[in-house]
């Protein structure tokens, strides 16, 4: 098949393989930014094909996994008012909130439904006039603009009962707290390269710069991985620390240009709380006072929502990667894709959900 | 003795949810806690898709299976001929020849009489192509928003020729593992249509009755067909965690030697959804000893429902109760069970 064969040949990925093996003379710490890119290294079983000294954490870009706590109690909440229904892609519905997920409301008589687009939300909202329709925006910069695109239909379409639950996150922010945390191990990255694809690489130059740390924006297959971590591992052992682009199929130094206008236009960058991480300042974006119709926090009274995380999950190490997940005392006995008591447990983008299903266990 | 305690912990799961439907491993634990401890009785324990009872030395294959999908009608196929396609597989995968069907509906008031008709027919043909009578049957109407246009359950009984020993338990190391063609076809054509998801090409299910394969296959390889199991919810990848649990054995998988067709893997990749995870309507693994691998390997190859049949790997006596793949590129990864349906990812 086009687009796809290409990118997991063998004899490819080998001969990459190889050439990391020959590189590489010291012990380096790669952090791949994107739960997409954790869930295909470990999927084609890419971190046993390379050298031990190379180690892969795994980083914090899994939306499913750094939507608040508080966040997700709210979506229940909204999801259990009369007339509403609640529309989500479909891999946040089992996320635990408190005491709940958004299938269990479903399976209470909440009318919760997946979808594969906040367009599909809108449609919902049309199709529904007498209901309140709400969509659950989570995601990096990657989804923002089709959510930034469905508000500012709904205000053109004159929609007055469809809002967005804003839980958008933002990868620099995250990528300089792990760097000036205390116990930061990550000597490189691999950028994500679908939320590269809509910014650029232009706000990871000063990133690189500051902490002498290599970036490479890069994709998801196993050979765009192979030679990002090549790339990456080539920059660290000639001591440069420049931002390089292996996912030049789709990302340029520029970015999206329009789909950024765009999200300009509808979001404005607001501090933001990360699930086991905590506070980031300015990490996140929100609705701008002028589209406040469009947004569920201020169309329902959430004052009772509180919100309390489990207390043995190590989730924020993980997403720190300051600890893989088989590290977790919980992992793979209190903690199972069946009983997740933290998000990295749900998705499959997630690390433990990850570790739990391709790799061994138990 | 039955503790009065419901087995499936409150705290955990207080109601139902879909996941406990979905074929993984929510499914495997309302099965194994709740009905096979309050049933339990032999025929039940050994997990078959079928049960199987002796009677005046003949050995009879006795199933059942109810069809819930939406939407009713689906590229390849309908909810009536999966309904009698089904069973048919079911008794199949015990080694068994159908006998008799039984049909049971259960009618949303103001489904179209019409779409019933359609249903009906389809039924009759599928029946009529496999040779199986529908002897027995019952109706019954809920209202309008109880059910989903309708409900189809059906059962068989199917007759095991004498010498055929199907079981999960007689999977052995060495044994090869084969299947009749590419998977995840009805998964994805009933998803893409339910979901209003276009793509280039036409997704069609792969619906189709077994019970003519495998009598070719058994005819050619007898007792050296072990397992034979039908990868319907949850796929190909959760019937060999079943299978592997059940025999104690690991399995080792080839990711390249299993075929899917280019515009299910499109989809599939589109979707963020696991090919192996997909539900198949008309593929049959059989686990088969390797000497007689090559022979049943040409049968099924032979049969106008086998093909694209290929070997996908083989069980080993490592990692009991685990399988491992080895990916296009080479790496090793554990296939494990999911724990309910899979849910497209968000980017």
């Amino acid at each position: 098949m086009r687009f796809v064969d290409e990118y997991r040949r063998e004899a490819d990925a080998q001969r990459l393989v190889q050439a990391i093996e020959r590189l590489v003379t010291r012990p380096w710490t790669i952090m791949e930014v994107c739960g997409g890119q954790t869930h295909n290294l470990i999927k084609f079983g890419i971190d046993r094909l390379l050298p031990p000294s190379v180690t892969l954490v795994h980083g914090p870009g899994c939306p499913v996994c750094v939507t608040s706590l508080e966040l997700i109690d709210k979506a229940i909440f909204i999801a259990q008012q009369p007339g509403v229904i609640f529309t989500s892609f479909g891999d946040m519905l089992r996320v635990p909130g408190s005491s709940s997920d958004l299938l269990s409301a479903r399976a209470r008589g909440a009318d919760v439904r997946m979808v594969y687009s906040p367009l599909d939300a809108l449609a919902l909202a049309q199709k529904y006039p007498d209901r309140e329709v709400v969509f659950f925006a989570v995601g990096f910069e990657t989804t923002a603009p089709g959510n930034a695109m469905a508000v500012w239909q709904a205000r053109q379409l004159g929609l007055r009962n469809f809002s967005i639950l804003c839980a958008h996150v933002l990868v620099p922010p995250a990528m300089r707290a792990i760097l000036a945390s205390s116990d930061n191990r990550v000597q490189s990255f691999l950028a994500a390269g679908h939320v590269c694809t809509v910014m650029g690489t232009r706000e990871y130059e000063p990133i690189a710069e500051q902490y002498r740390v290599p970036i490479v924006a890069t994709g998801f297959e196993p050979l765009d991985l192979l030679q990002g971590l090549y790339m990456a591992l080539r920059a660290l052992e000639e001591g440069r620390w420049d931002v390089e682009i292996q996912y030049t199929r789709s990302v340029t130094r520029d970015g999206n240009v329009a789909a950024q206008q765009l999200m300009h236009q509808v979001f404005e960058v607001c501090d933001r709380q990360w699930r086991g991480i905590g506070l980031i300042p300015a990490s996140g974006y929100r609705l701008r006072s002028s589209w406040a119709e469009f947004d569920a926090e201020q169309r329902f009274d959430l004052s009772t929502v509180s919100a309390q995380e489990s207390s043995i999950c190590i989730a924020g190490q993980i997403l720190q990667g300051l600890k893989k997940p088989p590290q977790c005392p919980a992992f793979g006995t209190q903690c199972t894709p069946e009983h997740p008591l933290g998000a990295p447990m749900v998705s499959s983008e997630g690390a433990c959900a990850a570790y739990y299903q391709y790799s061994q266990h138990a | 003795m039955i503790s009065l305690q419901c087995p499936i912990p409150i705290s955990e799961y207080p109601v139902v949810t879909l996941a406990h439907g979905g074929g993984g491993r929510l499914s495997q634990m309302l099965i194994e806690r709740m009905f096979v401890a309050a049933f339990a009785n032999p025929a039940l324990a050994t997990l078959h898709d079928g049960a199987i009872l002796e009677l005046n030395g003949a050995r009879l294959a006795f199933s059942t299976d109810s069809f819930t999908v939406s939407p009713l009608f689906f590229p390849g196929g309908d909810i009536g001929s999966l309904a009698v396609h089904g069973t048919v597989n079911d008794l199949a995968m015990c080694g068994a020849r159908p006998l008799a069907l039984s049909a049971g509906f259960i009618l949303e008031e103001g489904l179209p009489m019409e779409d019933l008709w359609r249903i009906v027919l389809s039924m009759q043909r599928a029946a009529a192509e496999v040779g199986v009578p529908i002897v027995t049957g019952d109706t019954k109407v809920v209202e309008r928003g109880k059910g989903d246009g309708l409900f189809i359950n059906t059962s068989g009984l199917g007759i095991i020729p004498p010498g055929v020993h199907i079981a999960p338990q007689r999977a052995t190391p060495g044994d090869v593992i084969l299947i009749n063609g590419a998977i995840a076809e009805h998964g994805i054509a009933v998803m893409s249509r339910r979901e209003g998801l276009a793509f280039e090409t036409e997704l069609v299910s792969d619906s189709a009755p077994l019970a003519g394969l495998v009598a070719r296959l058994l005819e050619v390889g007898g007792d050296h067909v072990h397992v034979l199991r039908d990868p319907t919810r949850g796929g190909v990848a959760s019937v060999l965690n079943e299978i592997a649990a059940q025999a104690h054995v690991g399995m080792h998988l080839d990711e390249e030697r299993i075929p899917v067709a280019d515009a299910v893997r499109g989809a599939c990749e589109i979707l963020g959804l696991d090919p192996l995870y997909v539900a198949n309507e008309g593929k049959c693994i059989a686990i088969v000893a390797p000497e007689a691998a090559d022979h049943v390997l040409e049968a099924m190859r032979a049969h106008p429902q086998g093909a694209q049949a290929t070997r996908i790997g083989e069980v080993v006596g490592e990692h009991p109760g685990k399988v491992f793949m080895r990916s296009r590129i080479g790496g090793i990864c554990v296939v494990d069970m999911l724990s309910g349906e899979q849910l497209p990812r968000i980017c």
